[in-house]
C-alpha cells in the first residue's frame, strides 16, 4: 500500500489537461468551442491550467445562433476579459444572410442545424485543425462511442463506423490537408463530475443555472423561455414560474427545470436526486432516437 | 427492480471529492448477457434515468419483446440496433460511494479483438463472462489471453445464467477448476469467480438467496474493494515531456516549463535528474501548477517540472533519476496486435508513436503468431492481418526510451500509424 492516491476527480483534470496540451503538440491551429455553457467554462479553466503560467495557447470559438439567452452571452464576455483570453464570434445570421444557410420554417425555428454550417465555415475560414468541444460520453448514447480525438473528413463528417481504434493514453492526430479533429477532453466525465469540479474550484458560472423568475412557455412538456424568437400557440400560455436551466443551449429548445436551487450545493442535491438525464430537457435530442447520431455525422458538436 | 439507496449521502461534496476511480472491461461472447449485466450496474447503480428507461421500455415494446431489454442501453448507434450487436467500444459510467467507475463495454465476435484491446488498454479489470450451461468455451480463453497480454491484474469470473442450471453448486465448481487449470499459463496474478444472474440481479449488486452456498461478495462488493493502488509504478520515474511551457512575457520572461504526465515514479524539487537523450544532469528546481508549487509528483498527475540548469529539452525527451534509467534503443522485440484491414506489410515502414516521441519503423521480422485461442505460437503462418497478435522486431529511425510493458503501462506501449492513410494500425507491447 502507499499513500500516492488520486482523487477520481483529480485523475479526470489530469487526463483533461494531459489532452490539451498534446492538441497544442500536435496540432498547428487548435480552438476551443466555447458555448459558455458549464462544461466549456470548465474547459476554459482546465485550459488555463494546462498552460500555466502561460496565456490559454488558442482562442474561444462561439458560434453565436443569435438565439442565446443575454445572461450567457454577458458571461461570456465577462470570462474572456478576466482571462485575458482570445475571442472569436461567428453568426448563424450571417451565414443565412449569405444564403449558404436557411432558417427552418415553422412557429419557433430552431437554429440547430444551422449552427453546423456556421461552425464548418468558420473551421474553415480560420484553417482550425483542432477544434476542442466539451461534449461527455455520458450525455447521449451516440457520444458514448466518441473517441478523444475524433476524425473528420474534408466535409467535417464524423464516420462512427470507422473510427480510429484509441489505446493507453496515445493519441493519433495525424490528418490529411483540409480533415480536422474534433476533441473532447471531459470525455469521461458526467454531468455530477462537472459540477462537483465547478463546486471544488469555485468557477463562476451563467446567473441563468441558478433560480429565478422567468415566463414560461409549457410546449409539450419542455418548458421554455418566452423570448422573441418563441410564438405562443393555440391553447399554450405564458405563465410566470421558479426556474433554472441545467443545460445552456438555444432560447427555443432549451428547457428549464421548476427549482428553487440557489447554490451550487443545492444544484448538486438537485442533480444527484434528479431522475431525468440533463439533455431530457432538450428538444433538440426529441427529433428521433437517433438525433444527436445523424446530427453528428454531419459535423455538429 | 430494486434501487441502491446511497445517493444523498455520497454526494456531498467531501466524499465525493475523496472517491477513487476503477476503469474496468467487459468481455463475453453474443448472447452470454453482457449487456444485460452491465444494464443492471447501472439501474442498480442509479445511473440510468427515467428518460432513458422510457425510451428503451417504448422501444422493447415495439420490437415485441416481453422484458426491457437493458442492451439497448448499451447499443448506441443505429447500424447497432439494427442488427442487434455491439460494434464499437462503449464507455459506460457509474459511482457508489465508494468509487467512480468507468466501463469499457467491449463487443465479443471473434473479428473484434482490436475492440477488445482498445477497451483493455486502459482497464485496471475485466470482466469475463461465462454462460453457466457452456463452460469454458473457446472465447472465453481468448478474451482471458487478451487481458492477460494487455497485463490487466485483475480477473473476475462471472458464471453467469445460474438460474438456467438451477444455481448448482458443482456447475458452478467445474467451471471455476476448468477455468483455473486454462489460467495456469497466463500471467493474471488476481483472478475472482462470482456465480450470478444478470438477468435476475442474483450475485450482482445483491446477495442471492438462491444459492447460499456462495459465500464471497457480490460482483458490486468486489468492484468496490479491489485493490488497485499497487497498479500503477510509483519506483521507476518516468517523465515525458509533452510540451514546453514559454509564457515569454515581462513576468516570466526567461521561463521554461517542461510539461508532461508523470509515468512513474515519484518527482521532488532539489532532486537530480537525468535528460535523455541528452545524458546531461540537472536538479528539479520547481513542480508547478496553477495551485502553486507541489511537494511531489506521482502517476498520473499532469504537472510541469523546471530545471536548475539551461538544458535543451523540447517535446519527446524524457525526464528521468540517474541510477534508475529506461532502455534506449532502436531495435525493440514487441507484441503487436493488428487493428487494420491490411495486413502488417514486413520490410514496411510505419509511423510509430510512443510516450510524447514520434519516429518512424520498419517491420524487420515476425517472430510467430499466436493462437488466441490456445496462446501456442504459431510458426509457419507469419502473416498479421486484422486482429492477430503476433511477435515482432523492429527498428526505429530514432531511439526510443521505453520500459517493458509488464513494468510500465505507459512507457511500454506503442502504436503504429499508417504512412498513407494516417490509421492507427497496429498496438505493441514492448517485450
Amino acid at each position: 500500500m502507499n499513500s500516492y492516491k488520486l482523487s477520481h476527480l483529480k485523475q479526470l483534470e489530469s487526463e483533461a489537461i494531459h489532452i490539451m496540451r498534446e492538441v497544442a503538440a500536435q496540432f498547428e491551429r487548435p480552438a476551443l468551442l466555447f458555448s459558455g455553457g458549464k462544461d466549456s467554462i470548465v474547459m476554459v479553466r482546465l485550459a488555463e491550467k494546462a498552460f500555466f503560467p502561460a496565456r490559454i495557447p488558442f482562442p474561444l470559438v462561439h458560434v453565436d445562433t443569435g438565439h442565446n439567452f443575454e445572461e450567457t452571452i454577458q458571461f461570456r464576455d465577462y470570462l474572456v476579459k478576466k482571462l485575458d483570453a482570445q475571442l472569436i464570434v461567428r453568426s448563424v445570421q450571417d451565414s443565412i444572410n449569405k444564403g449558404t444557410a436557411v432558417e427552418e420554417k415553422g412557429p419557433n425555428p430552431s437554429r440547430n442545424s444551422q449552427q453546423t454550417i456556421t461552425l464548418l465555415e468558420t473551421i474553415e475560414e480560420f484553417k482550425f485543425d483542432a477544434c476542442f468541444g466539451g461534449a461527455r460520453r455520458d450525455e447521449e448514447k451516440a457520444r458514448a462511442k466518441e473517441r478523444f480525438f475524433s476524425h473528420r473528413d474534408d466535409f467535417g463528417q464524423w464516420d462512427p463506423k470507422n473510427q480510429r481504434p484509441e489505446l493507453w493514453n496515445l493519441y493519433n492526430g495525424k490528418k490529411q490537408v483540409g480533415e480536422h479533429f474534433r476533441v473532447f477532453p471531459l470525455s469521461n466525465w458526467t454531468e455530477m463530475d462537472v459540477w462537483q469540479y465547478i463546486l471544488a474550484e469555485n468557477l463562476e458560472i451563467p446567473s441563468i443555472y441558478f433560480t429565478h423568475r422567468r415566463d414560461i412557455v409549457n410546449r409539450e412538456g419542455t418548458l421554455l423561455a418566452h423570448s422573441p424568437f418563441i410564438t405562443v400557440m393555440n391553447g399554450e400560455t405564458v405563465e410566470n414560474k421558479i426556474v433554472r436551466f441545467r443545460t445552456v443551449g438555444d432560447m427555443t429548445c432549451t428547457g428549464a427545470v421548476e427549482s428553487e436551487a440557489s447554490t451550487l450545493e443545492e444544484i448538486i442535491q438537485e442533480v444527484a436526486a434528479a431522475r431525468q438525464t440533463e439533455r431530457g430537457t432538450r428538444a433538440d435530442d426529441k427529433r428521433s432516437e437517433a438525433a444527436m447520431e445523424d446530427r453528428k455525422k454531419q459535423g455538429y458538436f | 427492480m430494486s434501487q441502491t439507496t446511497s445517493t444523498k449521502e455520497s454526494y456531498s461534496t467531501e466524499s465525493y471529492l475523496n472517491m477513487d476511480l476503477l476503469r474496468f472491461t467487459t468481455a463475453g461472447s453474443v448472447d452470454d448477457g453482457k449487456s444485460t449485466l452491465i444494464g443492471r450496474l447501472l439501474y442498480d447503480s442509479k445511473a440510468i434515468f427515467e428518460d432513458q428507461l422510457e425510451q428503451i421500455e417504448e422501444v422493447s415494446k415495439r420490437k415485441g419483446k416481453g422484458y426491457v431489454d437493458l442492451s439497448l442501453l448499451t447499443d448506441g448507434l443505429r447500424s447497432e440496433r439494427e442488427q442487434g450487436i455491439t460494434i464499437d467500444v462503449a464507455y459506460r459510467y457509474f459511482a457508489t460511494p465508494k468509487r467512480k467507475f468507468i466501463v469499457a463495454d467491449t463487443p465479443g465476435h471473434v473479428q473484434y479483438t482490436r475492440n477488445m484491446v482498445t477497451g483493455a488498454s486502459t482497464a485496471n479489470l475485466a470482466i469475463i463472462l461465462v454462460d453457466a450451461r457452456h463452460g469454458v468455451i473457446e472465447q472465453t480463453c481468448r478474451h482471458s489471453i487478451i487481458a492477460s497480454l494487455l497485463q490487466i491484474k485483475h480477473v473476475i469470473v462471472c458464471v453467469n445464467k445460474m438460474d438456467l442450471v438451477d444455481f448448482k453448486e458443482e456447475v458452478f465448481n467445474t467451471i471455476c477448476s476448468d477455468y483455473s487449470n486454462f489460467a495456469s499459463k497466463l500471467s493474471i496474478p488476481d483472478i475472482r469467480f462470482i456465480p450470478i444472474s444478470a438477468l435476475l440481479g442474483d450475485n450482482v449488486v445483491d446477495a442471492s438467496d438462491n444459492m447460499p452456498w456462495y459465500k464471497g461478495g457480490t460482483l458490486m462488493y468486489n468492484l468496490e474493494t479491489v485493490n488497485i493502488s499497487a497498479d500503477l509504478n510509483f519506483i521507476d520515474a518516468r517523465f515525458p515531456v509533452q510540451y514546453v511551457i514559454r509564457p515569454m512575457n515581462d513576468k516570466y520572461h526567461d521561463y521554461r516549463g517542461y510539461a508532461g504526465k508523470v509515468e512513474g515514479g515519484i518527482f521532488r524539487p532539489g532532486e537530480e535528474v537525468v535528460h535523455l537523450p541528452s545524458g546531461l544532469s540537472s536538479k528539479i528546481k520547481s513542480v508547478e501548477t496553477i495551485e502553486g508549487p507541489l511537494a511531489e509528483a506521482f502517476p498520473p498527475m499532469s504537472v510541469t517540472i523546471t530545471l536548475e540548469d539551461d538544458i535543451d529539452i523540447s517535446r519527446g525527451d524524457m525526464i528521468v533519476k540517474p541510477n534508475n534509467q529506461p532502455e534506449v534503443s532502436q531495435d525493440i522485440e514487441l507484441m503487436i496486435c493488428w487493428l487494420n484491414d491490411k495486413k502488417m506489410n514486413t520490410g514496411g515502414k510505419y509511423v510509430i508513436k510512443h510516450t510524447t516521441r514520434d519516429a518512424r519503423c520498419v517491420i524487420k521480422d515476425v517472430r510467430y503468431k499466436i493462437n488466441i485461442n490456445t496462446l501456442n505460437k504459431i510458426e509457419d503462418d507469419k502473416t498479421i492481418g486484422l486482429n492477430d497478435i503476433g511477435r515482432i522486431v523492429i527498428r526505429t529511425t530514432t531511439p526510443l526510451f521505453f520500459d517493458s510493458y509488464s513494468k510500465n503501462r505507459a512507457t511500454g506501449s506503442v502504436i503504429l500509424v499508417d504512412e498513407f492513410t494516417n490509421e492507427t494500425v497496429g498496438a505493441g507491447m514492448i517485450i
